[in-house]
């Protein structure tokens, strides 16, 4: 007797969670079957594709690792690597130092507050096309851009060609991305800012540190997580850049020229123009190896520090 | 005593030299195109450089709409952002929603597949897709697009990350008074991730609206067009426009600030989840 009723409650119990399931299932589907079909999919695609030959009308044929050989002797591929790097290197930075100081100057108790911060997250939510529209024109190489009159004018220097020029393109398209982004990483470091509790602070003030050292021994670390999340967004971020420089580099036909070419421009180029579908595919590869290789190493260094 | 309120002093008027200075760096770009879109084109590099143009020439903002069909461009964008941002919204907090709050088979396993790939640029797999899509005879349609931008990974994992920190002992309430999974979600869940929701609406219209390469790489005939690459294209045809150009920019910010606007106090809250607890 006690035998089947425990038998009935268990089989109960089953198909509850059975049912549990299947209602989990469903509120999962609607995103996960988008998801798997046109993400997924196309991800394992990708490491395919770039070990065949592929034109993207005739059959794939295997080539083995020769698409990556070939796009290593490519000019343009090696610039657009090069200039990816630079790029990242000091973007990277100088977004990140500024965000801080930013997010720690509209963290104080002061007037305007409010509105400050909104500005500075304008540029981030502002379209691209218009932005950069305004920047060619403020930026313009000839000597009556507004830029340029300051440069002449105010500091005294000989006026730019800016984003015309080989030497300082890449200067420009840096000045704009810290421009246009560090508002975005600014709201973060402000969330993490108003985590760090208030008693570290004044237990610090009591122990006779001053200012810099509050902020080296108190906020410094106590941003670590935020500082780290931060990071990893920017790098991933920096290289994926193609559409800034393609509005402030590219040509009139929309070709990037070798001073400014960077490696997502490259994959598009190849893709879209040359049909070239397995060089491009291995350039987006090499993207996503450096990409994963710079989270990693990112995510080595987060959690020596954990250990410490 | 009195030489710390003057250092303090000293200190706040560096602080507000800085916050001037900011503003004026992070607001310029945007008060000279509204300055240019006023003028004609002559006067627009004239020096010295006027700020407010002795007669407007609003006449750029009506000439603007017949010079290219910017009523259609706007149109597609329009459709494009409401479409992307609800799907977006509905699957993503949907989805969500059983990765925190149920149990089954194989929810480490999904979520993992989530993260991941929010670590892969959609750059490196945009070849692929884009052949997948044209096989599908999707090549240069609206709901290319919209596929493209409406079952992000970051939009479940910041959902998710934000019904963790809601208490699960809430459902559990809820289950015993009978509520049904879905009518927790929408009646208990939904409510309360308004943070979390308004970020998302703000990351979705905002990439959606101002997305360039993917309307680039799929719709190829002008009816299709969306404002970024239309506009794009009217720069590349007409480089000298100056006050017309401008026009449009300012055109074309517009609802983009206003979202943000509108839904920005909820916003540093929906961030926070994302990346602290992330």
């Amino acid at each position: 007797m006690s035998h089947t009723a425990l038998t009935q409650a268990e089989k109960n119990r089953r198909r509850r969670k059975r049912k549990q399931a299947l209602v989990a299932y469903s509120f999962i589907a609607p995103n996960f079957i988008g998801f798997a079909i046109f993400t997924l999919g196309p991800i394992i695609l990708a490491f395919v594709i770039a070990f065949m030959e592929w034109d993207g009308n005739n059959p794939m044929k295997f080539v083995g690792f020769s698409n990556f050989i070939t796009i290593f002797s490519e000019d343009r591929f090696v610039s657009s690597l090069k200039n990816t790097l630079v790029y990242s290197l000091f973007t990277v930075p100088i977004t990140l130092a500024l965000a801080l100081g930013l997010a720690i100057l509209l963290n104080q108790k002061i007037r305007g507050r409010n509105f400050l911060r909104t500005v500075t997250f304008f540029p981030y939510v502002a379209s691209l096309v218009a932005v950069t529209a305004v920047w060619n024109m403020l930026f313009t190489p000839a000597k009556g851009g507004i830029v340029n009159q300051f440069m002449i004018n105010v500091l005294h220097m000989a006026p730019s060609k800016w984003a015309a020029a080989p030497k300082t393109v890449m200067l420009t398209i840096i000045m704009f991305s810290v421009w246009k982004n560090m508002g975005y990483y600014m709201v973060i470091y402000l969330a993490g800012l108003q985590g760090i509790s208030e008693d570290l602070y004044e237990a610090a003030s009591l122990d006779g540190a001053n200012a810099l050292q509050r902020f080296r021994y108190v906020t410094i670390p106590q941003l670590r997580p935020t500082t780290f999340f931060v990071s990893i967004i920017l790098t991933i971020n920096c290289f994926k850049v193609y559409d800034i420089v393609y509005m402030l580099a590219g040509g009139s036909n929309g070709v990037i020229n070798k001073s400014a070419i960077v490696l997502v421009y490259y994959i598009y180029e190849e893709a879209f123009r040359n049909w070239k579908l397995g060089q491009a595919s291995a350039s987006a590869i090499i993207l996503f190896a450096i990409v994963l290789v710079i989270t990693l190493i990112q995510f080595g260094g987060e959690k020596n520090y954990a250990n410490d | 005593m009195k030489s710390k309120t003057a250092n303090r002093r000293l200190g706040m008027a560096v602080v507000y030299i800085l916050l001037a200075l900011l503003a004026f760096i992070m607001l310029i770009p945007f008060v000279w195109m509204l300055s240019a879109s006023l003028k004609y084109n002559k006067d627009i590099f004239v020096i010295p450089f006027k700020w407010l143009p002795a007669d407007p020439q609003f006449r750029n903002y009506v000439d603007i709409w017949t010079k290219i069909p910017l009523a259609r461009f706007t149109m597609n964008t329009v459709k494009l952002t409401v479409i992307v941002t609800f799907l977006q919204l509905f699957t993503s907090s949907f989805a969500a929603y059983a990765f925190s709050k149920l149990q089954f088979r194989g929810r480490n396993v999904l979520f993992l597949a989530y993260v991941a790939t929010i670590a892969v640029p959609w750059q490196v797999y945009m070849v692929p897709q884009f052949m997948f899509m044209r096989s599908l005879g999707l090549a240069d349609t609206h709901l290319a697009i919209i596929i493209l931008q409406a079952f992000s990974a970051f939009g479940v994992f910041l959902m998710r990350q934000f019904y963790e920190g809601i208490p699960d002992s809430l459902c559990e309430a809820a289950r015993i008074d009978g509520m049904s999974e879905y009518q927790i979600y929408a009646k208990i869940m939904l409510p309360l991730s308004k943070p979390a929701l308004s970020t998302l609406i703000i990351f979705t219209f905002v990439n959606t609206w101002n997305d360039f390469l993917g309307p680039l790489i799929y719709l190829t005939s002008e009816s299709k067009k969306t404002l970024q690459i239309g506009l794009k294209m009217f720069i590349s045809q007409y480089s000298a426009e100056y006050g017309l150009i401008m026009a449009a920019s300012v055109l074309s910010l517009i609802p983009v600030l206003t979202v943000f606007l509108l839904l920005q106090k909820y916003f540093v809250a929906g961030i926070t989840t994302g990346a602290v607890k992330g």
